[in-house]
């Protein structure tokens, strides 16, 4: 078949061997050896510029998702964080604020006491003085009584025995019974 | 593909002229012929068209991958995790070969779907080629990383003594085997569709009205051809991958 010069390699031998080209084993050598260029060709064109492209092209995508996922993470743990300074925070302004109340309160209590102290004292400087003057008065008209009671006493005795008083007797009798219609009433 | 009825009513039928290999650039160097042939042809087409392809797809490289760039990626993922999950992280450094491999076969049987296109990969010269060069690469492999060792892989140490002689033989001759098959598989597949399209589609012509059974049949089978094509690039490639892993790790 090799001399054939009709450019039909294959035609001739197709007959010879039942009709099928695929057992003409003239053409073998061709199709093995332009099949072998071929991958080798198409093997050093993958392995220098295409594949490294395509693990390059994953490698970028997995790193990027894996920085991401590591920004992710760290942003997660910064609100954990401020969370936290937030939480304690709220947790700090409400201990303050109740030692203010507790501290108000106290002041307030003292204000309250000494107050309550001063007026009572006032009260009671109050009742005394009253109390002193009710005694005064209270003197006052006991002694008046005593009096209106020693003349009313002399006046009568001067009416009805004329100079027969003795005053002092006289003086000393109506104490006496002053002070027992004192005890009585 | 279109079915030749004669002029004269009578039908012919020639499914394997679509298989013919036409000289195109006469190479005949006397001891050997490497003439540049329509099979040649439709190589380099299908190398060209997988690395324009790829290379449109990877030329973006944006971390949010366009369309192209997905696919090639899914691609390459897939690949890579069929590598790895059947024959392990050892059988990575192979990964570029497997790759390679996978989307050349991928590529001829795809460019075969063409109508009036040729199918490479329907030649048993081409897939003996890949089957012969994956079983001695794998066979090398193997005998480099364990050495003499590597015999132990045909003597069968879970069996009875008295069996292992014979299972040895079986064990040599099955794997001794495996080229024929793993090549078989492929060429035969890709041929045997081509040559039923090519039947139904002569019968169209034949049947006259009722020529839009055949043509559904065509249809039927064309979209069987689709799924087989990339199916059987990723059975070479699988198997490919299954030899490395007895090579590398001997079961």
């Amino acid at each position: 078949m090799a001399t054939e010069e009709t450019g039909n390699v294959a035609a001739g031998a197709a007959e010879q061997s039942g009709g099928m080209p695929q057992l003409n084993f003239d053409t073998w050598a061709s199709q093995i050896f332009w099949t072998a260029v071929a991958l080798f060709i198409l093997y050093k064109i993958l392995n220098r510029s295409i594949l490294p492209r395509i693990s390059g092209a994953l490698e970028d995508r997995h790193n990027a998702i894996a920085d991401d996922l590591d920004r992710a993470d760290e942003l997660k743990r910064e609100a954990e964080t401020a969370t936290e300074t937030h939480r304690q925070g709220l947790a700090d302004a409400r201990a303050s604020a109740q030692k203010i109340i507790d501290q108000q309160q106290e002041e307030i209590d003292a204000e309250l006491a000494a107050a309550e102290a001063e007026a009572e004292a006032e009260i009671a400087a109050k009742l005394a003085e009253s109390e002193k003057r009710i005694s005064e008065i209270r003197a006052e008209a006991s002694g008046n009584a005593q009096q209106i009671a020693r003349e009313t006493a002399r006046s009568i005795l001067e009416k009805i025995a004329p100079g027969l008083a003795n005053s002092d007797a006289l003086d000393a009798a109506v104490a006496r019974a002053l002070e027992k219609s004192e005890l009585s009433s | 593909m279109a079915g030749k009825p004669a002029a004269d009513g009578e039908l012919v039928i020639d499914p394997m002229s679509q298989f013919e290999i036409k000289r195109l650039v006469n190479m005949d160097l006397g001891i050997i012929d490497l003439s540049f042939t329509n099979s040649a042809l439709f190589t380099f087409i299908a190398v060209a068209l997988t690395v324009v392809l790829l290379w449109v797809a990877v030329s973006g490289h944006s971390l949010v991958p366009s369309r192209a760039q997905s696919m090639a990626e899914v691609f390459y993922e897939f690949t890579r995790n069929m590598v790895r999950d059947t024959a392990g992280n050892e059988a990575l450094k192979y990964f570029p070969y497997i790759f390679t491999l996978f989307v050349f076969i991928l590529a001829c049987n795809l460019l075969g779907m063409v109508p009036y296109s040729f199918t490479v990969t329907s030649h048993f010269a081409v897939t003996v080629f890949l089957a012969l060069s994956v079983f001695i690469t794998v066979t090398v492999i193997g005998f480099m990383k364990h050495g003499a060792k590597f015999f132990l892989f045909f003597w069968p140490m879970s069996a009875p003594p008295v069996m292992r002689p014979f299972l040895c033989i079986i064990e040599v001759i099955s794997y001794l085997a495996r080229p024929i098959s793993h090549s078989i598989r492929l060429g035969a597949n890709m041929m045997a569709g081509h040559a039923v399209l090519k039947v139904l589609a002569a019968f169209v012509g034949a049947l006259g009205v009722f020529g839009f059974l055949p043509i559904l049949g065509v249809v039927g089978i064309t979209a069987l051809e689709f799924l087989v094509a990339v199916l059987q690039a990723y059975v070479f490639a699988i198997l490919t991958v299954v030899y490395l892993n007895d090579a590398l790790h001997m079961h």
